[in-house]
């Protein structure tokens, strides 16, 4: 099921990409609508015996200019491979990709020239200080001395590390090791910027100040940003995601455009009697609606969940069942990928029958959901 | 390197002016360069940042000069080798300064693989066979160094301090350290994997290291093992040395290093061979890394 690739996404333009394009007048050509494009991208490793592993699968994607683009998908589903055959580290078995205004076949030098990457796994010289790493990267992409020499101040300041610039990286956090790597990215001004599972490993401060640059780094330079990530709370944070399962695209497109189409609310209640209950509601909603009951209360989505409550509350009086918990919620992004794959995104494994793992799920996801930007927000401004 | 850059920006400009709408190319070269220096520039800053490394590996062929020249010297008459044991161990000890951290390009090219950081060198806008010419000329480069803070020694085995010869023996490691780098990268592009590098290191370091003519003259050796050390690179480097100490000093006739079908190759004969297997192996080297995933 198809229905959110790309065609709605168009429609709604993310709000920094007007802003953020201007300033970039001496950069792109007329036609170069978008800073990622692929068609039909396919990558197939042949294993020892003879089989053929499609890492990826026929990709079609846009992102556009200054756009903050989630790539969302479990461990192993063409994440990285993507990105490397975006970055031309490797070369597509079939299809074509441009990215930032060059293709990544005929001119790898020119799209690498142009790109940024975090790799998932950090990829410094830990014996070296924090300033040599970016030195060398420096003269790496072509830099001259001054250059560099002022690209590594700035982009030191930018992340907040020039009291560490003599450390070797060793003795540096996993935090800080990450923000290396961002300034890293950046040395050479990129127009795009990969980040391949930027965060996974730090703890939650840490994460949330890598969240803060990149941020910074969007609404300053207007970089586009391609971003790769499981935390469904990150994807959240986009403009727009693409969700990736098993090599192929399932969806894409704006995180509320995503939810909403799904529509349905999962609305649960908590009652004196479940099992009576729940054949009640089954009888009050419209005959499609699966309702379930478990020791967590009766479930079951429709959609605007949150004025049927007052309804099913009513109903439920009337029978002389007490409610003692009723909610309404509307659905997360881990509902969509649910929704697209049969598969809950960090579970990994499959979910069986989605009665018994659906109420665990609702409990815990909301929940998460709503601490991490909390956190965010605190780290952030207790910052000086 | 930092002496080539600015020429190669005068040969930029040069060529800038003549090409018209391909300003690309020269900034192209400039860049290839720049990658060359950075890898360089890499090598030395871990050559002076890890102190204990690098002392350690400058003691290990004092080691053996002092403690196998000094035990050896006084049961080894002079008047076989033509020379003192310690003089005679001389050329080989420098070749063991070199090799070691020649050898070592080849084992960093695997970790940088393992540790990831290979991924960022490759993702540089440049040729991947720049990224290993630029491995190369560092560990040339550091192998030279290392080398040359040896080379002070030279007045306790009783060579003097003469500049031609501090040239020519400078010019031999040099060449030596190219070619065992290059063999190295060479090695390790076609082995993926650490253990295996190490394993094979351990097996084959000895033999090239006694068959090198360093410790013994190779004459003193049966057939089969003086053909194995006519394909030894540490061999001809040693011989190299040995050679260039008998062009200079006068009183040091050295035995005969390697033969050919039973004569003495000419000195140039011998740096050629070196030069060009240090070539090959490199060619080879790039080829092998330069394939596209």
């Amino acid at each position: 099921m198809q229905p959110r690739s790309g065609g709605d996404a168009p429609a709604r333009p993310p709000l920094l990409t007007a802003a953020t394009t201007e300033p970039d007048a001496t950069g792109p050509a007329p036609e170069e609508a978008y800073a990622i494009s692929a068609r039909g991208l396919v990558k197939t490793y042949s294993g020892p015996d003879g089989t053929t592993t499609h890492a990826v699968h026929g990709l079609d994607l846009d992102v556009r200019p200054g756009e903050t683009f989630a790539f969302l998908g479990p461990n192993g589903a063409g994440k990285s491979t993507t990105i490397a055959l975006l970055c031309a580290l490797a070369r597509p078995t079939a299809g074509r990709a441009t990215v930032a205004g060059a293709d990544v076949v005929s001119r790898p030098d020119r799209v690498r020239q142009q790109v940024g990457i975090l790799f998932q796994h950090s990829a410094l010289d830990m014996d070296l200080t924090a300033e040599q790493n970016l030195r060398i990267h420096a003269r790496l992409y072509g830099m001259s001395r001054r250059h560099s020499r002022r690209r590594t101040t700035e982009t030191l300041d930018a992340v907040g590390l020039t009291d560490r610039r003599r450390s070797p990286v060793r003795t540096l956090s996993g935090g800080m090791r990450r923000r290396l790597e961002l300034a890293r990215g950046l040395l050479h001004e990129p127009r795009v910027l990969f980040l391949d599972e930027p965060t996974t490993g730090l703890d939650p401060h840490a994460r949330a100040q890598v969240w803060e640059h990149l941020r910074d780094l969007r609404d300053r330079y207007g970089t586009t940003l391609f971003i790769t990530t499981h935390y469904l709370e990150e994807a959240e944070n986009c403009d727009r995601l693409a969700i990736i399962d098993r090599g192929r695209l399932v969806a894409q497109g704006t995180p509320s455009a995503l939810k909403d189409a799904i529509g349905d609310d999962r609305v649960v209640l908590r009652t004196g009697d479940d099992q009576a209950a729940c054949h009640i509601v089954r009888r009050t909603v419209p005959s499609g609606v699966c309702v379930t009951a478990d020791a967590e209360g009766v479930h079951l989505r429709v959609p605007d969940g949150s004025s049927w409550l007052p309804r099913l509350c009513a109903v439920l009086e009337l029978h002389g069942i007490t409610v003692h918990v009723a909610s309404a919620t509307p659905p997360t992004l881990d509902d969509v990928f649910f929704h697209h794959t049969g598969r809950s995104i960090n579970a990994g494994r499959p979910v069986p029958p989605p009665t018994l793992t659906r109420p665990d799920r609702a409990t815990e996801t909301p929940a998460s959901v709503s601490a991490e930007p909390g956190g965010a927000t605190a780290t952030a401004e207790g910052r000086p | 390197m930092s002496t080539s850059a600015p020429r190669a920006e005068g040969v930029a400009y040069a060529s800038d002016s003549s090409d018209g709408p391909a300003a690309t190319r020269p900034n192209r070269l400039r860049r290839e360069l720049r990658a060359v220096h950075a890898l360089v520039h890499r090598d030395l800053l871990r050559l002076s940042s890890q102190h204990t490394h690098t002392a350690l590996m400058l003691i290990q062929p004092v080691l053996y000069l002092f403690i196998l020249g000094g035990g050896l010297a006084a049961l080894i008459p002079e008047s076989r080798l033509g020379v003192g044991y310690q003089a005679y161990l001389f050329p080989g000890m420098l070749m063991m300064t070199v090799q070691t951290p020649a050898i070592m390009v080849g084992i960093r090219l695997i970790t940088d693989r393992q540790s990831g950081y290979l991924r960022e060198l490759l993702m540089a806008p440049v040729r991947r066979s720049t990224l290993l010419l630029g491995s190369c000329a560092g560990g040339t480069i550091v192998a030279a160094v290392q080398g040359a803070v040896l080379l002070a020694l030279a007045g306790v085995v009783g060579l003097p301090y003469d500049p031609v010869l501090l040239v020519l023996l400078l010019a031999g490691m040099i060449l030596a350290s190219f070619t065992i780098t290059a063999l190295s990268l060479a090695l390790a592009v076609t082995l993926g994997r650490p253990e295996v590098f190490h394993m094979l290191l351990g097996l084959v370091m000895m033999p090239l290291l006694f068959l090198s003519g360093g410790f013994f003259p190779l004459h003193a050796l049966p057939g089969w093992a003086q053909a194995l050390a006519a394909v030894n690179p540490l061999a001809y480097g040693v011989d190299l040395l040995r050679r260039s100490i008998e062009l200079q000093v006068p009183g040091h006739t050295a035995a005969t290093g390697i033969e050919w079908f039973g004569g003495q190759p000419p000195l140039p004969l011998e740096a050629a061979a070196l030069l060009v297997t240090g070539a090959a192996a490199l060619l080879w080297a790039a080829h092998r890394f330069g394939r596209p995933e």
